[in-house]
């Protein structure tokens, strides 16, 4: 009975079913599922909200420790997320405050500022790098860079203390100390990561502007004056 | 070619006709003829307006066999743009190198675009200036009052906000009114092939990197090194623009060529000065004009002598 065209549809066999012959047929079209799978499903449905909440908190720190001790690991890379930068994109405007307040003009960044320099920077430096012919994605890269901000905040909350501590000129030389250093961590960080995606003659077009980017970050948290 | 100026006067005919066509396939190909008996006339024209240069003759069968790379994809690619992103390192390097040491008789474009502008260097090179001229700005400032003691530092970030808006906009802007100028007076009078919208952005992007290391050198607190500083960038980096500019211009009647020479001079050093006297200045102004290239805002402020 089997006919060419038949054989080529699916459930060939069943196209003559309706022939109410005595063949009872039933079944059970369903595709038979893995229980495991499911039962995964629900539980992270049923989790109570700390645990949900704590996940992705363990992940965001377990990539600010990879900043700390820059290898050549792909966990900020594979799983890629942009809490951590909000973080201490906020944390960072946030130490930018309280400067020279007594002309709004003639102060330091505003916190709209910081922001705008921090994201649109990181755009910026993401499209260029992309434009170059880097492999890795854009959210990898806005990842990345975000991240290894963390260096430049530590120097903030630092030089904040040493404002109050230290005065004058020694105090100028420990913080230019210490925003020189974490400048220095945080380019050295991130090109780690970036610099394997792009091609060999064109790693210096890519880490110039992280450069700058980072000089330009470091020079804000230096002349921050209260 | 010349064994055919000798011939009968149908293989002469047949030479014009082949020319001809050639020419309407390729307006803009540049022909070179050998003195002709019995010239051929836009053939003989345009060849005898060529630059005579003995660098061009060579870059002209170059700038011919590189075809002028066509950006690939339509304007809402992603290739499109990466197109503008061609470049390695190195010729980035050489780029810069060149707009920092002109030589007379090398022309930017033809010498080191060479059909291949890119976009990499003019927007990095305005950001770099940005920076450079505000963060020179506000360590030049601090050092001057530094000796006021009842002087409180101020980062001045307002001032990248400015300085952003008035390099761009030139950078960005001057281009296409030059482009759009020089191809309206290129299609009314046939002159020579002009430059492609992206090689004038390309040229005054690479033209401004002089500027960054001037930016630097303005600190020191000098009135007669600031001033050697700007004549010195000026003359490097408007030797750039002109060596570029001129030839294609010059074919123009005389008036319009060295006014249009004119006009690039003279925007280029309002940049110039006008960035000098607004962030390098000693006195803390009292309103805060935008910037235009214009010289009459700054007659506001007031200026310390040294």
């Amino acid at each position: 009975m089997a006919s060419p065209e038949d054989a080529s549809r699916p459930f060939a066999g069943f196209s003559d079913v309706s022939i109410p012959e005595d063949i009872p047929v039933e079944g059970d079209i369903s595709v038979p599922v893995p229980p495991s799978a499911r039962d995964d499903e629900l539980s992270t449905l049923d989790e109570p909200v700390k645990e949900t909440v704590l996940r992705d908190l363990r992940a965001v720190g377990k990539k600010f420790v990879h900043v700390l001790y820059p290898k050549r690991s792909s966990v900020l890379l594979r799983d890629w997320d942009l809490w951590g930068p909000l973080l201490l994109c906020v944390t960072l405007a946030l130490l930018l405050q309280g400067g020279a307040a007594d002309s709004n003009e003639q102060g330091g960044p505003q916190f709209a500022e910081v922001f705008v320099v921090v994201w649109f920077g990181s755009i910026v430096i993401t499209l260029n790098s992309k434009l170059l012919g880097g492999t890795l994605s854009f959210f990898q890269s806005l990842c990345v860079l975000g991240y290894c901000i963390m260096p430049l905040t530590v120097a903030m909350a630092v030089c904040r203390v040493v404002l109050f501590a230290i005065s004058g000129k020694a105090g100028f030389i420990v913080r230019l100390v210490v925003v020189t250093a974490s400048f220095g961590w945080s380019t050295f960080a991130s090109t780690a990561f970036l610099s394997d995606s792009q091609p060999s003659n064109r790693k210096a077009l890519v880490v110039y502007p992280v450069f700058l980017f980072y000089f330009v970050i470091g020079w804000m948290i230096l002349t921050f004056s209260p | 070619m010349s064994e055919a100026m000798a011939s009968p006067k149908d293989l002469h005919f047949q030479e014009f006709e082949e020319a001809a066509e050639l020419l309407s396939a390729d307006p803009g190909a540049s022909t070179l003829s050998m003195s002709a008996n019995s010239p051929i006339v836009t053939v003989g024209a345009a060849a005898a307006r060529e630059d005579v240069k003995l660098d061009v003759s060579e870059d002209e069968e170059s700038s011919q066999l590189l075809e002028e790379q066509k950006p690939s994809g339509s304007f809402w690619t992603f290739e499109f743009y990466q197109s503008f992103f061609n470049v390695d390192t190195l010729q980035v390097l050489e780029r810069v190198k060149g707009s920092v040491m002109p030589l007379p008789g090398r022309n930017f474009i033809k010498h080191y675009l060479r059909s291949n502008p890119d976009l990499y260097g003019p927007f990095w090179i305005c950001m770099t200036l940005v920076f450079s001229v505000a963060i020179s700005g506000n360590v030049s400032t601090f050092l001057h009052e530094m000796v006021n003691s009842s002087y409180h530092y101020k980062p001045q970030f307002h001032r990248v906000t400015i300085a952003a808006v008035a390099i761009f906009l030139y950078a960005w802007l001057v281009p296409v009114g030059l482009w759009a100028f020089l191809t309206w007076r290129q299609g009314a009078e046939r002159l020579i092939r002009g430059y492609t919208f992206l090689e004038t952005v390309c040229i005054y992007g690479y033209s401004l990197s002089i500027f960054i290391p001037t930016s630097i050198l303005w600190i020191l607190p000098f009135e007669w090194l600031q001033w050697t500083l700007i004549v010195v960038a000026m003359m490097i980096s408007g030797s750039v623009l002109i060596l570029t500019f001129w030839p294609v211009v010059r074919d123009d009647s005389k008036v319009m060529a060295v006014g249009t020479v004119m006009t690039i001079i003279v925007l280029h050093a309002l940049l110039a000065i006008g960035c000098k006297l607004y962030f390098f200045q000693v006195a803390v102004p009292t309103s805060l004009p935008v910037i235009t290239t214009a010289p009459t805002i700054y007659t506001n402020l007031t200026v310390k002598p040294h």
